[in-house]
This record gives structure tokens, sequence and C-alpha cells, in this order.
């Protein structure tokens, strides 16, 4: 029979809370490097969440996009900016 | 206070979308630095993505994906499954996300070149002379 | 201007909140997202089209209109980006250029790393985009992690080798040639008779019967994103990791 995939809140309840830091963390950094890496910690902390929410068609799509090829083109155009952010 | 708890539980996948969404949006809006605009876009479409799939979840429900028997007969409960429409929108929007931000870049790295600065207020200035 | 932004912001959120406390409960069976079309799609999708993955039944045959345009709106990204920053390098109007640092000899664990996951990625990207019918995957996902496994090739190596083995005028070809295999396998379902991407056409030309047609016809549609999707990622590498001379990228 399928496996009962009941949700966890406790457990989707931290996964929200470390996306809402990543995402506050991401807007606030003034390196713009790092600036990249925590958005691809944001996308696959999302990724996470997809699977939880048993969609895992989109959680492949993410895992492969967001955290693979949009994080590689931020830091591909970040070799050509300031480095640092005034804010 | 009893009942405050629980219709924060059952409805908790709308607050956790509403709040990335308005962190995004500030992001975009109050932030001088292009990057950080750009960076504001992406947390911005995924909290839509988020609140779109969220939709879709069933309590008790198995992943989208045909369950067989031993005797290979299908599964065709409506219940049994979560709801494979948001799922396929979503995946259409996270593609096309990618090829907006690329186009984004692309526009950032440009107009690095012509103004010499990626902050907005430079930007203003170097436009002004 | 930061803390006025914050204040209308915050009015706003407070605002959708109240508003979302109408909307259906999480995880109910019950809801309208989930009464109307979903449970016909459930129910019929694996006698018509003979897919157990639902979401590609779904994807590729009941909305394949909207995976077609998606397949070129990120066509139309590529050129885009491609009409924005490809330059030769001894027409430079730019004011600032930060100096970018120069790569100096080879690196030895790079590139032994690079001989051996290279090869191990595209062949599962292969299978990812080959058994989209019978879990999760399809086209996209293939062809990302098959356009992945070319610019990990850019950036352990040089990009100019890169260019070497995978070179622009073919990378073009293939986002424009999934497009076309796209829109030709719908134009031969049109041609026999059928609706625009009707694949129970193909039933006549295979000889098999309608909802295999169908199945057949999801796959050779999942190859040709594949296709566009693979090529379209590394054309946008190239294009931006470069800033358009196509000479150093990473």
């Amino acid at each position: 029979m399928t496996w009962d995939a009941s949700l966890l809140w406790q457990f989707d309840l931290l996964i929200l809370l470390m996306m809402v830091i990543c995402a506050v963390a991401a807007l606030s950094l003034k390196d713009l490097v790092s600036c990249a890496v925590v958005t691809g910690a944001y996308s696959f902390l999302i990724c996470l969440m997809w699977t939880a929410m048993l969609a895992v068609d989109v959680a492949f799509t993410e895992a492969a996009v967001g955290a693979g090829i949009s994080t590689v083109l931020i830091l591909g155009t970040a070799q050509y900016i300031k480095r640092r952010s005034k804010d | 206070m009893d009942e405050l708890f629980p219709f924060i539980i059952a409805k908790y996948n709308y607050w956790a979308s509403l709040i990335l969404l308005f962190i995004g949006l500030y992001g975009m809006i109050a932030k001088n630095n292009l990057m950080k605009k750009i960076i504001g876009m992406i947390i911005f479409q995924t909290a839509i993505l988020l609140f779109y799939v969220s939709i879709g979840v069933k309590q008790g429900a198995s992943v989208p994906i045909l369950f067989f028997s031993e005797d290979h007969q299908p599964l065709l409960e409506a219940s049994a499954y979560a709801n494979p429409l948001p799922h396929v929108l979503m995946l259409t929007a996270i593609v096309v996300g990618v090829g907006t931000l690329g186009v984004a870049l692309a526009i950032l790295q440009k107009i690095q070149r012509v103004h010499g600065t990626i902050e907005e207020d430079e930007i203003l200035e170097d436009m002004r002379q | 201007m930061k803390q006025l932004t914050l204040i209308i912001l915050a009015a706003c959120a407070l605002i959708m909140l109240v508003a979302a406390s109408e909307l259906p409960d999480w995880a109910d069976p019950a809801s309208p997202a989930s009464s109307h079309l979903s449970p016909g799609f459930i129910e019929q999708a694996y006698e018509a089209t003979h897919t157990p993955n639902m979401v590609t039944a779904v994807l590729a045959d009941y909305r394949s209109y909207d995976t077609m345009f998606e397949t070129v709106v990120v066509f139309l990204a590529a050129l885009i980006i491609m009409i924005i920053l490809r330059r030769t390098p001894h027409r430079r109007f730019c004011k600032i250029l930060p100096q970018r640092p120069q790569r100096k000899g080879s690196d030895t664990v790079l590139k032994g790393a690079a001989q051996m996951i290279i090869p191990v990625m595209q062949i599962f990207a292969l299978y990812v985009l080959g058994h989209g019918h019978y879990s999760p995957g399809g086209g996209f996902q293939g062809g990302v992690i098959f356009g992945a496994s070319f610019i990990l090739l850019a950036l352990c190596y040089n990009l100019r080798f890169t260019l070497t083995r995978f070179r622009e005028r073919l990378v073009l070809l293939c986002c424009a040639g999934g497009a076309l295999l796209y829109a030709g396998i719908g134009a031969l379902c049109l041609s026999l008779g059928w609706n625009f991407l009707g694949y129970a056409a193909l039933a006549e030309i295979l000889g098999v019967s309608e909802a295999m047609a169908r199945s057949h016809g999801i796959l050779a549609v999942e190859v040709g994103v594949g296709i566009t999707v693979m090529a379209v990622m590394v054309s946008i590498y190239y294009d931006l990791a470069s800033g358009g001379d196509m000479y150093e990228g990473l």
C-alpha cells in the first residue's frame, strides 16, 4: 500500500525558519560572492521543502536549476562588478 | 488561545510564503545595489512557487507517480496522490525563471560596462552628466 | 526611504495575511484545487497515455502547448543574452573594467575529477530523460544536468577548450533544433489529420495502440525539450561568464 507520508510540522517549520534566515542574510550581506553562495543554500532548502511537500519533479528541477545553474551564473557575473556593495 | 494555535498550524504554508514574498519585495524595492535587487527577484519567485505547490498537498497522500500492486493493478484513487497540476505549472515557472535571471544578469553587465558602477544612486548621477 | 518602504510593506503584509486566513486549509483533500480537473487527470492518465508519472503525462500531453511555448521562451532568452553581450574585444567603450585574475598553469586535481565525473553526469542525464515516464525526471531535468556537465568542463579546464568541444554554432543549432523537433512532431500529427500535438496520430505510423503512441509522442517531445534546455544552459554560461569575449570564463 502507499506509505503514509504524514507531514511532520516541526520539520517543515525548521526548514522554513532556516529559509527565512537565508533570505534575510542574502539581502544583508555586503560581499556579493557570499550573497551568491547563500542564495545557493536558499535554493537547496526550498528543494528540501518541496520534497517534504511530495513535489518530487519540482524538487529535482529546483535542485538542478536553482542550486546548480543559478549560483554559477551569479558567480560568473560577480567577477565583472565591484565585489563589495554599499548597502 | 486554544483555537489560535491550530489556526496557525492549519494554514502555515500561506504565512510562510507571504513572509518570503515580502522579504523578496523589500529587496527589490529598497536596496540600492542592482545585484541585491536581482537576488530579491529570485526570493520573490521562489515564494510564489512555494505558494502554488503547497496548494496541491493532500493529507496522507503520496508522490504523483502511479503505484502498482503485486499483481500489476494500478491504484487509481484520486485521494491517494498529491495533485499533479500545480507541479506541472511550477516546472514551467522554474525554467522560465532561470531564463529571466540570465537576461537580468546580462543587463547588469551591460550597465556596469556603460556606467562603471551598479549602485543605483551613482548610476543616476552618471546619467545626469 | 527604506523605513517608509518597510512600513508600507508591513501594512500590505498584514492585509494579505488577514486575507489568507480565508483560503482553504492546508492538505485538505476536498479543497477546490483538488476537486475539479485533477481527479480526472489522476484516474485517466494511465489508460490514456501509459505513463505512470502523472506530472510528465500532464506536462507533455495534456498541456503540451504550454511546454512548447516555454521551450521557445527559453530559446529566446539565450538569443537575447547573446544579442546584449556578445562583442569582439577590440571594440571596448567601457569605463571601468576591473582586472580579472589570470589563470596560470593547470590544476591536476580539478582535471582528474572532471575526467571522472563528466561522463557519469552525461549518462545520468540521459537516464533521467529516458526514465521520465516512470520516475521523477523528464526533459527539463535531463537537459539541465547535461548542460551542467559542459559547464563543469568549462570550470575545470578552460573556456576555450570547451569551445573547441562544443562550438557556438553547434550550440545555437541545438537550441533551435530542439524547439523545431517539438513543433515538428506537432505538425506531423496535424498533417495526419488529428489535432496539433495530438499524439494519437502516430499510431498509424508506428503501428502500435493509441495509448502507446501517446507514450512515444511524450518521449519524443521530451527529447526535443532536453536538447534545447541543454544548449540554452551552455549558451547562457558562455555569454555571461566570459562577458561576451568567449576568451576566458570563471
